[in-house]
């Protein structure tokens, strides 16, 4: 559900703070060195960075190719490994099987099948690839507007975290409250009313 | 700045509010929609739109879902107390016309079609596509901002409790007594 998809889902968010020198230098600096890894962490549950709009497997931010006019385009990418439960399933049973045949026991302590849970997910995870979700962002940084094209509550909060630490500039989500306090023009006194507004129900 | 968590909890009605009355302007005043964008067409409630009545700490939700679904459950909920808290909209502006929902609680738009564009024949169109759909959605999302921002305007005046709330009553009641 990307920029290019015919059906699209968009949270807009308001970029706050200034980056210091060259807009495109200082984008692509952090886009490279926050890029989604190329070689796959075997280890790790999920991995999130920066990869490019026109080729999400393949990251490349070379020559300002995420530079649309003035746009910025680019995308987040979250590679999670999902284990089915029913695998985890199968492979503990037989690890525990394995366990009672070779200490000859019945029965296996709290602590011994946690460790053996443990060892059967970490391994899973090893042996499981990821599955990849991409994400478009387009920035226009004039107007310190970014669109994020997903309304996932995971995707988003990994968005604004992974913004923070690339570029130092915080993102400011628009909902009611802070679309009424940063896009509609309010005077003092309606900021003032915002800040105390009771909700008067229309049965009232 | 309230914090974020907070300010998104305790302002989520705005927004509900906010949809509620935008279904009253589009049921009853077209032509005020006019004066905001000289190439409206029209605005019009979708096939889907989803209330909320949270009255006694109890939740009820109704939701109408169709193409020519009727909407008279939808004003029986208003006349109960229930708010919008979605709605499918259908905007048309020129020869272009624009689909997509609105969350209360996020302002998120989902679901978002855009008018057809010309088609990316070749690797070298494609700056021209990206831009092009960029215009598109802008169109969209600011006519959101925009009716938000004479939403905020009205619902923060006197108007709000001494006109607005009982004008949109008596259209949820008139026409659900028809």
């Amino acid at each position: 559900m990307g920029l290019l998809s015919s059906r699209m889902s968009i949270t807009r968010y308001q970029v706050t703070g200034q980056l210091d020198g060259s807009v495109h230098e200082t984008v692509y600096q952090g886009l490279k060195k926050h890029a989604v890894p190329k070689i796959e962490d075997d280890g790790s549950e999920a991995t999130a960075g920066w990869t490019s709009f026109e080729t999400p497997y393949t990251p490349d931010f070379e020559g300002y190719s995420f530079v649309f006019g003035a746009y910025m385009v680019f995308a987040l990418r979250i590679d999670k490994k999902s284990i089915p439960p029913k695998l985890v399933q199968k492979h503990y049973a037989l690890y525990v099987a394995k366990r009672q045949a070779d200490t000859g026991r019945h029965y296996l302590s709290g602590n011994e099948k946690k460790s053996i849970k443990d060892h059967v997910v970490n391994t899973l995870i090893r042996r499981i690839p990821a599955t990849p979700n991409v994400y478009d962002v387009v920035w226009e940084y004039d107007t310190a507007s970014l669109w994020f094209f997903s309304n996932l509550k995971a995707a988003n909060e990994a968005l604004e975290t992974l913004f923070i630490q690339t570029f130092h500039l915080q993102l400011i989500r628009l909902f009611p409250y802070t679309t009424a306090g940063l896009k509609a023009g309010l005077s003092d006194k309606e900021r003032d009313l915002l800040r105390n507004l009771p909700k008067i129900r229309s049965e009232e | 700045m309230l914090d974020t968590a907070v300010a998104y909890n305790r302002y989520k009605f705005l927004g509900n509010e906010f949809l509620t009355w935008l279904w009253y302007m589009i049921e009853t005043d077209q032509g005020w929609f006019r004066q905001l964008d000289q190439d409206f067409v029209s605005l019009t409630v979708g096939n889907r739109m989803v209330l909320e009545n949270t009255l006694n700490n109890v939740k009820e939700s109704v939701t109408i879902k169709g193409d020519n679904a009727s909407l008279e459950e939808g004003r029986v909920a208003l006349t109960k107390g229930a708010l919008v808290t979605e709605v499918h909209v259908s905007y048309k502006a020129g020869a272009q016309n624009w689909e997509f929902s609105v969350k209360g609680e996020s302002l998120n738009i989902s679901n978002l079609k855009l008018p057809e564009t010309g088609p990316m024949e070749a690797p070298e169109d494609l700056e021209g596509v990206v831009i092009e759909k960029v215009y598109l959605i802008e169109k969209a999302i600011g006519l959101i901002n925009l009716l938000f921002s004479h939403f905020i305007h009205l619902r923060l005046s006197n108007t709000w409790p001494h006109q607005t709330l009982s004008r949109i009553q008596k259209w949820a009641k008139s026409t659900t007594s028809n």
